[in-house]
């Protein structure tokens, strides 16, 4: 009966956090200027781990695979948004302050 | 599954080729071969090949990407247009690609038990490994004893690349670093990757040391766990300015350290030598044999790690010191 549970919340997690990861792809196909772009790529980078990882945490049990998990799980919680956040200011930086989305979305 | 996998992979990994090629700004042939690496690491990984999959992850997709970034911050960004010679190149590979199609027809296919591989060598490594190394990692003790010739080999080359580009690049010692312009160049100013590199980077040298004392157990070994030590080096070099970088590691010592790591590892042989064995034999460095097998591959994965370190760092200061004059 738990076994059941566990499995259902876990395929529930990675569905959800695999469907995050589509939705992030889509978005950063389809989306206007390089700002918008990075919003919809980094829900990759955030939601979707936190989905996807916790499931299969769950369907390793509590063992060493776990603590790896859980360790790689914080490294891109630190390191994704950090990157986003560099990509971002580098974007700033080299002078894509504005965003056109009238000329843009015509292309 | 893992054939549903594996035909995906290689799908992206031909695309992503095919964009490599067709891609004119440098920049983004660099990005995309970091990709390809990373799917091709995938690959290896889905074929039982963890220590390669992990080289292939730590040296293709990261240390790779900086030194061509480094190597682009020289260069013009684009790719210059070449018209000449391009049907005798794509006539040779169409031979070639079709040649080595019509080989693998010839192969046994993957893990194929009636395969020669796994009727001879394979079942002799297994054995000969529990009983003379006495390790789980098969492949460490393949690469660190029974075929040490073909590793002290690579370390060689490695090194020699290190000292090719350190000749052709690496002659700084006339460059000044202007301070002003110096703390400009590195990440100094943003709070959040500055704060969070800082965070990680003892992780990632720690995750090296392990990589590195660990492949007798799992995968890993030297050239894993230098790629691994030099990333989180580069990563503090970005964040702090290459002229700390270079206080907290010297060009002296980077240089010190890969000439020793092979120097180690050849001594290991000549150790062997020395207590009547054969070169690079490891059975004969201590009373036990297997023991001196596990002494020894310690030791040799150790000169490894210290080389690819020492040469990965060296070339990438040389490439960012370029960068900084041009």
């Amino acid at each position: 009966m738990i076994e059941l549970v566990v499995d259902t919340v876990s395929w529930i997690l990675i569905v959800g956090g695999s469907l995050f990861v589509v939705v992030g792809g889509i978005g950063a196909l389809r989306m206007p200027d390089l700002f918008t772009r990075m919003h919809a790529a980094s829900v990759t980078d955030s939601l979707a781990p936190i989905l996807i990882l916790s499931g299969l945490m769950l369907q390793s049990g509590l063992n060493l695979y776990t603590v790896k998990l859980f360790a790689i799980l914080l490294f891109l919680l630190l390191s994704g948004p950090a990157a986003s956040n560099a990509l971002a200011s580098a974007a700033l930086l080299s002078g894509r302050e504005e965003t056109k989305p009238t000329q843009e979305t015509q292309e | 599954m893992i054939a549903v996998f594996s035909i995906f992979l290689l799908s992206l990994l031909v695309i992503t080729a095919g964009a490599v090629i067709r891609a004119s700004n440098l920049f983004v042939a660099v990005m995309l071969m970091g990709i390809f690496s990373l799917l091709i690491a995938v690959n290896f990984f889905l074929l039982d090949a963890a220590d390669v999959a992990l080289t292939e992850a730590a040296v293709g997709a990261g240390i790779s990407t900086v030194l061509f970034l480094g190597a682009l911050s020289v260069l013009d960004g684009t790719e210059k247009p070449r018209f000449s010679g391009r049907k005798t190149a794509l006539v040779s590979i169409l031979i070639a690609g079709l040649a080595m199609g019509y080989a693998t027809l010839y192969e046994p296919s993957f893990g194929d038990p009636s395969a020669p591989a796994h009727q001879h060598l394979t079942p002799w490594f297994m054995q000969t490994t529990a009983e003379q190394v006495d390790i789980p990692n098969v492949i460490t003790a393949i690469l660190g004893s029974f075929r040490g010739y073909d590793t002290l080999g690579e370390v060689f080359v490695v090194l020699v690349a290190g000292i090719g580009v350190l000749f052709l690049l690496g002659n700084q010692s006339g460059a000044q670093p202007n301070s002003a312009r110096a703390s400009s160049e590195s990440l100094k100013h943003y709070l959040i990757p500055r704060m969070v590199g800082r965070l990680l980077i003892p992780f990632i040298i720690l995750f090296g040391l392990y990589v590195q004392f660990h492949g007798e157990y799992g995968p890993g070994g030297g050239f894993q766990a230098g790629a691994l030590i030099a990333a989180g080096m580069i990563l503090y070099t970005l964040l702090e300015g290459q002229d700390r970088a270079l206080a907290v590691l010297t060009p002296k010592f980077l240089r010190v350290l890969m000439a020793s790591g092979a120097l180690l590892y050849a001594g290991v042989g000549v150790v062997g030598l020395l207590k009547g064995g054969y070169f690079l034999d490891y059975s004969v460095l201590a009373e036990n044999p297997v023991t001196a097998q596990q002494i020894g591959i310690i030791t040799i994965e150790l000169g490894v790690g210290m080389t690819v370190t020492g040469v990965l760092l060296s070339i990438f200061h040389a490439f960012a010191a370029r960068g900084k004059q041009a």
